[in-house]
């Protein structure tokens, strides 16, 4: 493990034994990131991933590169306190939706506005996996689970919409089933600098199975799901038949050719943040007819001042000022203050 | 009993005009908007000047702006000056200063028979007398018969001298409380630039806020002299001090100015994360404006990702602080538990205030003791030390931060709102006398060319090498889960469990070889009785035990300042003595844990009430137990206590 090695996806594997359970999405999701990780260009010693508890916090221990795996819905504060001091690391900040968005709900909010750069992924299985299966605060309404015999009656989680509503600089959706569109993003996230938080959709195959399967199945992937590009025109369906076009802030589908054409659709800009937040709304439950296809890829991208970055700053500046080059004098003249006397 | 200080006081002699007092409580009363805690500061700082010898009491309610004129939003100050060594605000006051009718109510209790009363008339008007609950006006009813008064409208002084100003009536109001400053500076025979300096500081933006605030100022020291021409005037001579050079701290500035010095000496950026509480926010704010040592500080969204920004800090290589009071140190347990097993150092500041829950929260209290050592799940151990005074929370901080670098721990660090905003003066040190930091970090040499890095391998200590993000060869994985020794990895392993635990504590107990070992403060080294204390009670045992001492009765004194773990000599020191008193502001915590530990027994004495220990009933309990241990020798306290009051020394 010298300085000069080059990264290698099989280099990122640790010796350890994976806990997860066979067919969990975790795997996709650990494989895609070490698959990209190695064309990010960052040696492995800068990279660090933080996580919470869940099932998906376990991943640090599966990443051979610096890792810690903290408590229940902390980590975006670790990260924080990481990145605030260390700004020459690059932080890969690991969470679920029970561990993000409920414990560490908190955390979540104050970490997107703040826009400290680290990249967070959230794998919503909808449901507490470690814990054996309780729902969570991404899971639907009327969701039957072990601490809900007769149906969840706790209105669920948006989490794009609340990212967003928390003013995050880079929003994005991928899925466990999709390794391609998830590695894209997983690159896009690694390249916006401040806090980029990406949803990634993963099937708990033990206690939630199936839970995105009409956005994920070939079946009904193209007709439920849509895939954003920036610039491009807002186009979905299994043929890729349909458009959507904004009715004043309303988006609507149709069909193209016979309802419109491609210069009716929407035309994606990821730096608008009024078109994100409609896009984040696009949240209908797939299948139920007349509803609206759920927007993957990049919702919202937009750089804005860093946390870190602004803390430097001042330091710089009040380094600039201070007029005192040694540290050991400036010591003796804060002990000391202002007003002193002396006896003999 | 009586007074002891109030005796000695008595002590007085004729000096040209003045009268020389040995030592002098006032205490300033008034509106938490009468600006008390800047005139009783400003007075603070002059005696300092002045080389009095001196400790304060700021007492103030928890709301900014509790309903005015009433007893609840009267807010204290109380400074003790003296030119002989002082431990303790005082028991009791020799001069009270009230703005109202309800600073007077709330305090007279605490003035000495025949003391002096600074009233302000303008504050017993009809409605202030009403809000203060009283039926007459004392200042016609003759109930304050027995006191030396000066009674002065305020309000219409300061409006007078400010008549040429053009400023409003409410501005000019604002500076009534510099009117009673300058009375008192003339009382004592204070020189006034100090704080005339400290105005044109303070008003630099607004010079005619300076103006106005320095001519009322002047006027009440002048009006003193115009119209006070039969009053006692006193003079306090400086104390005899070791010499050196000295200036005036408080608690919380203290130990703010402490962490930054073991930032510079330990060569470690400092990073703070903390949520604003009563009575720690002072830290978070004297750190925040300090940026210029390199310091990170981080107002974060509440006491968890407080203490969890400082562990990620930690883990960075930075020198990680958070700063609290009880409820936020309720809230960053799990976290505190977390350093625990990452092994990261960490320092935890606890200035505590009364409990539980929202309790008290500008109400002294020790009770977040048990907390502290025991107050986390599982098998939990870390460091706790405590400071014992405003100074001296310099050093203890600095300590903390000292042990926890160098041991790879958490520490906690307790103070209390006591020490916090007590001032007192202090024979400061020079950066490059304090002791050097030395951090172990792991570097590219400690990965095993077999095994990689092992991260919880140990030295002789027990302390593992701090191996930060950054270098090559040295990748490894931590978290709260428990490790299989050396390697870190995830154990479930109920062998390894247990050593993992052993292995924590022991690592912990270690470091009592590190420590001083507890020395008799003040005292016999063996004899009948040992006053054993901890934190914010040390000028309260200092003063009684000088006092028992003076009177004949053989009392010693030590203060822990290493709870955990305890100095190793704490059993054998306490061998040395029949009975151990414990003198705590809580419901007996340190006895619990003294007895947890040695097989002997100790006698708590205990006060719950959100102030500070008073002396008198500390002698009191002293000489109780000397009673029990000689039931015909002693004549007790009261005629004892009064002898002791003709002894000054
Ligand atoms: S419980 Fe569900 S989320 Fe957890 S590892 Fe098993 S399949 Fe994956």
């Amino acid at each position: 493990m010298a300085d000069s090695e080059t990264l290698t996806a099989k280099s990122l594997v640790t010796d350890q034994d994976i806990r997860w359970c066979p067919g969990c999405g975790d795997y996709s999701i650990l494989k895609q990131v070490q698959t990209v990780l190695p064309g990010l260009g960052i040696p492995r010693e800068k990279i660090v991933m933080i996580s919470g508890i869940g099932c998906s916090s376990r991943f640090p221990y599966y990443m051979n590169t610096y890792g810690m795996h903290s408590i229940h819905g902390r980590a975006p504060a670790i990260v924080t306190g990481l990145k605030a001091t260390r700004p020459d690391l690059s932080i890969w900040l690991i969470t679920g939706d029970g561990d993000g968005l409920s414990i560490g709900g908190n955390h979540f909010i104050h970490l997107l506005r703040r826009n400290v750069d680290c990249n967070m992924l959230l794998f919503n299985n909808q449901i507490y996996g470690l814990t054996k299966g309780q729902y969570s605060p991404t899971s639907e309404l009327g969701k039957v689970a072990k601490s809900t015999p007769l149906g969840s009656i706790d209105h669920p989680f948006n989490p794009g919409a609340l990212a967003l509503g928390a003013d995050a600089s880079f929003v994005a959706r991928s899925m466990d089933r999709d390794p391609k569109h998830l590695q894209q993003m997983l690159i896009r996230a690694a390249g916006h600098v401040g806090t980029s938080f990406l949803e990634i959709y993963q099937n708990c195959n033990i206690f939630n199975d199936g839970a995105f399967e009409a956005l994920t199945e070939k079946s009904s992937k193209g007709a439920n799901t849509l895939f954003l590009e920036h610039g491009q025109p807002l186009v979905y369906g299994m043929n890729s038949e349909l458009g959507i076009r904004l009715d004043g802030f309303t988006p609507r589908s149709f069909v193209l050719d016979l309802e419109g054409s491609l210069e009716d659709c929407w035309v994606h800009d990821e730096r608008d943040m009024v078109k994100a937040m409609i896009l984040s709304r696009m949240f209908d439950d797939p299948g139920v007819p007349g509803s609206l296809p759920r927007p993957f890829g990049v919702l919202y991208a937009m750089e804005r001042p860093v946390y870190e970055v602004m803390m430097e700053a001042q330091l710089a500046q009040a380094q600039a000022k201070r007029g005192i080059a040694d540290s050991m004098e400036a010591l003796d003249a804060l002990i000391a203050g202002s007003e002193t006397w002396t006896t003999a | 009993m009586p007074d002891q200080e109030t005796t000695n006081r008595a002590s007085t002699s004729p000096a040209g005009d003045f009268v020389v007092r040995e030592e002098v409580v006032i205490k300033f009363a008034g509106d938490s908007g009468d600006g008390m805690q800047l005139t009783g500061g400003q007075f603070t700082n002059t005696a300092a000047l002045v080389g009095n010898d001196l400790a304060t009491f700021p007492d103030f309610p928890a709301e900014i702006r509790a309903p005015v004129g009433t007893l609840a939003g009267v807010s204290g100050f109380q400074i003790n000056f003296a030119s002989r060594p002082v431990f303790t605000p005082g028991d009791s006051c020799d001069v009270l200063v009230a703005m109202n009718a309800a600073a007077l109510k709330a305090n007279l209790s605490g003035l000495v028979p025949g003391g002096e009363l600074v009233l302000n008339s303008d504050g017993f008007d009809a409605k202030n007398l009403r809000l203060a609950g009283y039926a007459s006006n004392p200042l016609e009813d003759g109930s304050l018969e027995g006191f030396t008064l000066h009674v002065m409208d305020v309000t219409k002084m300061t409006r007078e001298t400010l008549q040429d100003y053009t400023l409003s009536t409410k501005e000019k109001d604002r500076s009534k409380n510099m009117f009673v400053l300058g009375f008192l500076y003339w009382m004592y025979d204070r020189p006034m630039q100090s704080s005339l300096d400290f105005l044109a500081a303070k008003f630099k933006k607004d010079p005619a806020i300076y103006e106005a605030n320095a001519a009322v100022l002047r006027a009440g020291y002048h009006y003193g002299d115009t119209t006070e021409t039969f009053a006692t005037r006193y003079k306090v001579e400086p104390a005899k001090m070791p010499p050196g050079r000295y200036r005036s701290i408080t608690g919380n500035e203290a130990t703010g100015m402490g962490l930054v010095a073991a930032s510079v000496r330990s060569g470690l950026p400092l990073f703070l994360g903390s949520y604003p509480i009563t009575p720690a926010s002072e830290i978070l704010h004297y750190l925040a404006a300090r940026k210029s040592f390199g310091i990170k500080t981080f107002q974060a969204e509440d006491e968890i990702a407080a203490i969890c920004s400082a562990i990620g800090a930690a883990f960075g290589g930075s020198l990680g602080i958070t700063t609290t009071s009880g409820p936020g140190m309720a809230l960053k347990t799990e976290a505190m538990g977390l350093a625990v097993m990452l092994e990261l150092p960490l320092v935890i500041c606890d200035i505590q205030r009364a409990g539980p829950s929202t309790g008290l929260p500008t109400k002294t209290e020790q009770s977040d003791l048990l907390q502290a050592v025991y107050g986390r799940n599982g098998e939990c151990p870390l460091v706790v030390m405590a400071a014992h005074s405003p100074s001296d929370a310099f050093e203890t901080v600095y300590e903390a931060c000292r042990i926890a670098v160098e041991h790879m721990t958490p520490v906690i660090f307790l103070s209390d709102g006591y020490i916090a905003n007590g001032a007192e003066p202090w024979q400061f040190p020079q950066a490059a006398d304090l002791p050097a930091i030395h951090p172990v970090f792991a570097t590219a040499a400690d990965a095993d060319p077999e095994r990689g890095f092992l991260p919880y391998r140990r030295d002789e200590r027990l302390v593992r090498k701090w191996a930060v993000p950054g270098i090559a060869g040295l990748e490894h994985r931590i978290g709260g889960l428990e490790k299989q020794n050396e390697t870190g990895n995830i154990s479930y392993d109920p062998m390894n469990h247990e050593l993992m635990v052993h292995l924590r504590e022991a690592k912990i107990e270690r470091i009592a070889d590190f420590i001083p070992e507890l020395r008799i403060d003040q005292g016999p080294e063996e004899g009948d009785l040992l006053l054993l204390g901890w934190g914010s009670t040390f000028g309260t045992c200092s003063a009684a035990v000088r006092d028992l001492n003076a009177a004949g009765y053989g009392v010693a004194h030590a203060h822990l300042r290493h709870i955990r773990p305890f100095p190793r000599n704490l059993e054998s020191l306490m061998s040395r003595f029949k009975h151990v008193l414990v003198p705590e502001i809580n419901n007996g915590q340190l006895v619990r844990i003294l007895r947890d530990h040695f097989p002997r027994t100790f006698v708590p004495f205990n006060r719950i009430q959100g102030i500070p220990l008073r002396k008198s009933e500390l002698m009191q309990a002293a000489v109780d137990v000397l009673r029990g241990v000689d039931a015909a020798g002693q004549t007790g306290l009261h005629s004892s206590a009064s002898n002791a009051g003709g002894t000054p020394h």
